[in-house]
């Protein structure tokens, strides 16, 4: 009884999730990746729900405000390096370079992993991010279109020492969601699953091998830079890590 | 009198033992900052800061690993092989799971059997499924889960101190220990451990690339 009861609360936060403007459903489906796995071609997608928008300034300021273990001068070190949070005037001051509406970046895995899950959500997967920036406006997948590459690889050849743009400044893709490209470089919660053996020490030494089984990730589409940075720049952090550009949003499963 | 003196001393003693056991705080690059529930091999639950107060090499795994997991077990047995006697007794040896939902306490223990690992050093345990990518994470172990049932990942001793900061770490597996490793380990058993400096995950080198990397994204 007791049981059914949490089923049906479940239930209607999870049927919320329709009714708030930050947040959107995705139906998911079968999606082929540009990373090139080993075990399987086209991955199945399960229904999930996306956050708009990048987590803000301001969001993760009321995050810290009511979870105090969280700010800066309390979070132990193994959760988030020095840098956490460094651009804040204060533990609990945003400041002149903190706008509340830019999107809050140094921040580490753990402090993402842990925001969402107080918002009763968790990190997308990479999977899950992959399928939903694959889109533009008009189509759920624009990937093999130049146009699609010239604008997001346009956005990384821009200086990155410009001031963050506010967090929705780029149009909505087919789903409604903002910001996948063209803002910062977002956690996910499996980017440890990312194996790229960027040393080349390793390669073709078995005995050097860094990863188990039948080894690091291959790529299937050579020409997608625009993903495979997000992937190498992922596949680097450690997840205490926090970096100037890159922030996060959250997801949650969809029945 | 001095019956008392010597009874006062001891009491005193024992009770900072006590304290510093369980009320000091953890220091902040503790691994223990984590809570963890495990189940180790005898089904007994426990919170792995009940590790504290020892010196640990700890890595991840899982049973049914055919190829570089039982590699893992060889460099543990190694280190152990190359330890005197009273270092082997201050050492605890954690492997834990990354696949909780197979690796059951029988599972578990039938590699302590079929490896023949000393119970009073050795634990092997598994938590809960979603604690998995945490743990890996305070670790700084990658991994993935594949459709048969594999994973890859990446294959490291962790040697912490006893208040759970990493002091050094070992990717060479097999049964010929890392010699720069090993006389860590033999530093930290000697009561060294805490005083070493806790070492990042990777070079400073790397880490400070990373953030100069200014890769607009």
């Amino acid at each position: 009884m007791f049981r059914s009861v949490v089923y049906l609360m479940m239930a209607l936060v999870g049927g919320n999730v329709f009714a708030d403007a930050d947040w959107v459903p995705l139906r998911g489906g079968a999606f082929l990746s540009a990373l090139n796995y080993e075990d399987v071609d086209r991955i199945q997608v399960a229904p999930f729900a996306l956050q708009v928008r990048p987590v803000t300034n301001a969001e993760f300021f009321a995050f810290v405000s009511t979870h105090p273990q969280w700010r800066r001068n309390k979070v132990p070190s193994v959760f988030a390096e020095l840098r956490y949070l460094s651009h804040w005037a204060g533990p609990l001051e945003l400041g002149a370079q903190a706008d509340p509406q830019q999107p809050v970046v140094q921040v580490s895995w753990f402090a993402a992993a842990a925001y969402c899950e107080a918002h009763h959500a968790r990190l997308p997967t990479w999977t899950e991010w992959e399928f939903a920036a694959a889109s533009d406006a008009t189509r759920s997948d624009a990937r093999a279109d130049p146009r699609w590459r010239e604008r997001i690889l346009e956005w990384y050849s821009k200086p990155s020492n410009k001031p963050l743009s506010h967090v929705g400044s780029t149009p909505p893709n087919v789903y409604g969601v903002q910001d996948m490209h063209g803002l910062v470089w977002e956690w996910t919660e499996d980017f440890s699953a990312l194996l790229v053996d960027s040393d080349n020490r390793s390669q073709g030494d078995p005995d050097q091998a860094q990863f188990c089984g039948a080894g690091s990730l291959a790529t299937r589409d050579r020409d997608n830079y625009a993903v495979l940075m997000r992937i190498a720049m992922l596949s680097s952090l450690d997840a205490e890590d926090t970096t100037a550009n890159l922030g996060f949003r959250c997801a949650k499963d969809l029945k | 009198m001095k019956n008392i003196q010597v009874w006062l001393a001891t009491l005193l003693c024992a009770v900072s033992a006590y304290a510093s056991a369980d009320s000091v705080p953890l220091p902040r690059d503790s691994v223990y900052q984590l809570p963890v529930a495990l189940i180790d091999h005898n089904g007994s639950r426990f919170s792995w800061d009940d590790r504290r107060g020892k010196v640990q090499l700890v890595s991840m795994f899982y049973t049914s690993c055919k190829y570089v997991c039982p590699l893992i077990v060889d460099s543990g047995k190694a280190i152990e092989k190359s330890l005197a006697a009273p270092e082997r007794e201050r050492l605890g040896i954690l492997l834990i799971s990354m696949d909780p939902r197979r690796d059951t306490p029988a599972a578990l223990m039938q590699v302590v059997k079929q490896r023949s690992l000393d119970p009073a050093r050795w634990t092997l345990a598994a938590p809960a499924a979603k604690q998995v990518r945490s743990l890996a994470g305070v670790l700084g172990i990658r991994f993935r889960a594949l459709a048969d049932g594999e994973f890859n990942h990446t294959s490291a001793l962790v040697l912490l101190d006893a208040e759970g900061r990493v002091l050094a770490r070992s990717e060479r597996m097999g049964g010929q220990p890392d010699p720069v490793f090993l006389a860590t380990v033999r530093s930290a058993l000697a009561g060294n451990g805490s005083q070493t400096s806790a070492l990042p995950k990777r070079g400073l080198a790397a880490t400070l690339t990373r953030t100069e990397e200014g890769a607009g994204p």
